[in-house]
């Protein structure tokens, strides 16, 4: 189980990739001040990088005035990970910025400038914690710089603290705001003769320090993309074909342009790419509620094409079927587990599936637009603004560089703005319309035509040995997609875990076609597989009449097959961290020492991915009509060291332990007639406040590796460590999900 | 066709249809942003503001039938964050995302205004009807018992 691609295919990442390519420039700023950036290479749409000399530009990272305040560009998407504090947060500790001194301002799409931006894969504070760092440290360096020359001392012997330089023999200090314009003058420091802080050193980072957002959010300012408003801008829905990729047939247009203020309505021919401009109809009005009810009106005859016979109910018999054949494709295959299996002392066999998922972003996809000769300037929530940009440029015949992208706040998403459908539709609809458009979709648009967690069935045998060692696994895996690629988010490797803690292991596979668009959602791959896995492994432990904790630690400590190397010692799943964070959450819970009412039980799930690790322990009450309540979970996480931002960070774990409870009970979308069944929020049911834990303990093991993300880490053994609590506590195995088709509920507070 | 409110304080016409929803009376015709959209149909709480100080969700309520009444949103609470739940929700940086915050605020400045010092059940049902796909929930009940504990909420 080393990563899976922390990032989406369209753009591609790696830990240090900023670091690797990037220096130090500095400008003076008109009218007196330091202006400081981390200049990039630029890279390519395809990522890869350019030559040093091309196109390099002015990059402002940090700004001193000479007042003293110090901006600093967040440069990332913020979709709810805190990242617009984060970052500015390593720059300001090493700058020894005050924090309170410090403006935060969000950056426009411009990656010759920032390096990559984008939010997706948990990657930002790995990728980030060193070259951000040294931003801050580098200003610091030449600040102090100019108050030497100043005072005609050594620099060695002049120091700095919270937005000041001193120098203690002549008991002199000046501000920052002081030295700014002096310091722009100064050459750069090459970072490699940066001194960073030692840790003990830090006054910012580790601070629980609240986003820079929070004030507009209390009082509603337009923060977000739906809250974009352009003079003279006109409102637009827009419907495609319920079945993906279909076309349009005919529409009733003269009618629907009929209806009050609507002032345009067409037909755009768009493309069969599921992740581009698909056909559809656009409406476009005074206002969004004069578009909607026009919709009401419209009429389509659709082509749907040839996935319209596509159904759950077929998916799930076509998986039967195909755990019955040989399979397609061999992923790993280790030792003999037919073998293995005859010689076990005790074995299991049991089949797993997990449902489709929509992301049910909290914002509804929107995008506003103005393009007019040649130009295209875009307002977007997306959490992969190069990629859209280059959507745009292409769906429109015009040059990237005439496409400018500004980044609003982001209304949730855990990966569904991976993809710019909606941003090359209203780029589209604005180019056609010829004035400024706002594209909103309705909730409904968005459940059902999202690019979905796809669904996923596993025929799993095991055994155990007399000893309490799983010695034999085998994992049928019948997923989607075509020949040997799976459909995007619905494949496995041959390093998913348990593989190379199983002495006699196979990971094989078989996959049918789909219509349906599917993608990364929060933790991709591991949100499900996790799940399957760490449910199996308990049900061996169980066979056995062994404690699930000990069997877990007994397999990290029997690492059968060593890690591949890779170029990211990160990616590589270090069994020992594993082990530090099952014990943690073991001790914390009092896993194995309590006496819990009968109906009420411990679960226990645990996880690698994205760099990082997590045991979760959930106590689960089940009462006789099925009604789950979820008293507390403990967790705990190893992301390295430090926990940049506390608040953030417990954030993300509280935030994740809730959605995966969703996952586990409430989500789920269906196919019917090539189509998502599933509507709106009624049927589609996020956790509620009445029914999250009263407790969610974010416990961090802080071990002496660098800082990695929090995203994503935590959900995967959320649903796990839920499910096994309910057959301790009832005897009753969950092998497929969500818990409500299986006559489950959330029960009330105790 | 004109219809008159008091939004926010302030006497205010709208010409609008009758049965247009007052979310996007307030969003798009009177260019209060605050208030959001999430569901259209009153099961996700993002578009709550308050009609005579009741939390109501305005995706479906028609503006026709809230005529000649005081509607707050988010930005009538206070323009600078000073009303109890304001600062509770800064000071305990209950936001994620923060989309659904307004509504999420909106329904606990109603609960206080009614329910000064609320105990868990009361909190839960009031707040039921909120979403947050953040999952920011144990900071909105402890933002809540903190506005509830500075009073005058």
């Amino acid at each position: 189980m080393d990563a899976r691609p922390i990032a989406p295919p369209a753009e591609p990442s790696g830990a240090g990739r900023i670091g690797r390519r990037s220096f130090l420039k500095v400008s003076a700023l008109a009218g007196g001040g330091l202006l400081i950036g981390l200049h990039v290479a630029p890279r390519t749409a395809h990522g890869q990088p350019q030559p040093e000399a091309d196109r390099l530009a002015p990059n402002a990272f940090v700004r001193i005035a000479s007042d003293g305040t110090v901006t600093i560009t967040a440069k990332n998407p913020e979709v709810g990970q805190s990242i617009k504090v984060a970052l500015p947060m390593l720059i300001a500790e090493e700058l020894d910025a005050d924090w309170k001194d410090v403006r935060i301002e969000q950056a426009d799409l411009d990656e010759a400038k920032y390096g990559d931006q984008f939010a997706g894969g948990s990657v930002a504070i790995p990728n980030h914690w060193l070259p951000m760092r040294q931003v801050g440290a580098a200003a610091r360096a030449m600040l102090i710089a100019a108050a030497a020359q100043e005072w005609k001392v050594p620099a060695a012997e002049c120091s700095t603290s919270a937005g000041r330089v001193h120098h203690a023999a002549s008991k002199r200090t000046l501000a920052y705001g002081a030295l700014a314009t002096k310091a722009a003058t100064l050459p750069v420091p090459d970072p490699g003769t940066l001194k960073l802080k030692d840790p003990k050193e830090y006054r910012i980072i580790g601070r629980p320090l609240p986003g820079p957002d929070n004030l507009g959010l209390v009082t509603g300012k337009p923060l977000f993309g739906i809250d974009v408003s352009l003079p003279g801008m006109l409102h637009a829905v827009y419907e495609t074909c319920p079945v993906y990729g279909g076309k349009v047939a005919s529409a009733n247009l003269d009618e629907v342009r009929s209806m009050p203020g609507v002032r345009q309505a067409f037909v755009l021919e768009g493309g069969t790419d599921l992740a581009g401009l698909l056909p559809g109809v656009a409406i476009v009005a005074d206002s969004h509620w004069a578009a909607r009810q026009a919709r009401e009106k419209l009429q389509v005859t659709w082509d749907e094409g040839p996935t319209a016979s596509q159904s759950s109910e077929g998916f799930a018999r076509r998986a039967e079927e195909l755990w019955k054949q040989p399979p397609a494709r061999t992923l790993r295959s280790d030792g003999n587990v037919e073998e293995a299996l005859k010689q076990a002392a005790k074995t299991a066999e049991a089949s797993y599936s997990y449902p489709f998922l929509a992301h049910a972003s909290a914002e509804p996809m929107n995008c506003t637009a103005r393009v007019a000769e040649g130009k295209a300037e875009i307002w977007c929530a997306t959490q992969t603004p190069g990629s859209g940009r280059e959507l745009v440029a292409k769906t429109l015949g015009i040059p990237e560089e005439n496409v400018t992208v500004h980044l609003t706040r982001i209304g949730s998403c855990f990966g569904r703005r991976l993809n710019n459908d909606y941003m090359v539709e209203a780029a589209a609809i604005a180019h056609r319309a010829g004035s400024p458009v706002q594209l909103l979709w309705t909730r409904e648009d968005d459940i059902r035509h999202d690019f979905y967690r796809p669904g996923g069935f596993h025929s799993l045998k095991g055994g155990v040995d007399a000893s309490g060692k799983i010695v034999a696994w085998r994992d049928h895996f019948v997923s989607f997609g075509e020949g040997e690629r799976f459909a995007r988010g619905a494949s496995m490797s041959e390093r998913d875990f348990p593989a190379r803690f199983v002495p006699h292991y196979a990971l094989v596979s078989s996959v049918m076609p789909l219509g349906v668009p599917t993608g990364a959602l929060r933790a991709p791959g591991d949100n499900a597989v996790c799940f399957v896995v760490q449910s199996f492994i308990d049900e061996l432990a169980h066979a056995a009449g062994k404690d699930p904790l000990k069997v877990r630690l007994a397999m990290l400590d029997a690492e059968v097959v060593p890690a591949p190397a890779g170029n990211n010692p990160l990616a590589r799943f270090n069994p020992k961290r594993m082990r530090g964070v099952y014990e943690a959450v073991a001790a914390r819970s009092g896993w194995g020492s309590r006496t819990l009412p009968k109906g009420t039980a411990l679960g226990l799930g645990g996880h690698f991915c994205h760099y990082g690790y997590c045991a979760v322990v959930a106590e689960v009450k089940v009462d006789a009509n099925n009604a789950v309540r979820v008293n507390k979970v403990w967790t705990a996480t190893d992301v390295g060291r430090p926990i940049v931002n506390p608040s953030g960070a417990v954030q993300q774990v509280q935030g994740s332990v809730v959605d995966g409870l969703s996952h586990l009970m409430g989500f789920e979308i269906t196919f019917e007639r090539g189509r998502a069944v599933q509507s709106n929020l009624h049927e589609y049911t996020p956790l509620r406040i009445s029914e999250t834990p009263a407790v969610i303990e974010a416990h961090f093991v802080e071990t002496d590796n660098p800082p990695t993300g929090l995203g994503e880490p935590i959900l995967p053994p959320v649903l796990p460590a839920v499910t096994n609590a309910i057959f301790a506590a009832t005897g009753k195995r969950i092998r497929s999900l969500p818990l409500a088709k299986l006559g489950y509920s959330w029960g009330a507070r105790a | 066709m004109p219809i008159k409110l008091i939004v926010n304080g302030r006497p205010t016409t709208v010409d609008a249809p009758a049965d247009m929803p007052l979310l996007w009376v307030v969003r798009d015709l009177l260019n209060l942003k605050g208030t959001k959209y999430g569901c259209g149909m009153s099961v996700c709480g993002m578009c709550t503001l308050h009609v005579d100080g009741e939390a109501t969700r305005s995706c479906v309520t028609p503006v026709g039938s809230v005529a000649g009444k005081k509607i707050t949103t988010i930005e009538g609470l206070s323009a600078d964050g000073s009303h109890p739940v304001q600062k509770a929700w800064m000071d305990l940086d209950v936001a994620q995302c923060g989309y659904c915050q307004a509504g999420q605020i909106m329904s606990a400045a109603a609960l206080l205004a009614k329910t000064p010092k609320p105990g868990d059940a009361q909190i839960d049902a009031a707040m039921d009807g909120n979403l947050c796909r953040c999952g920011t929930y144990l900071r909105i009940r402890e933002a809540i018992r903190k506005a509830a504990a500075a009073g005058k909420a």
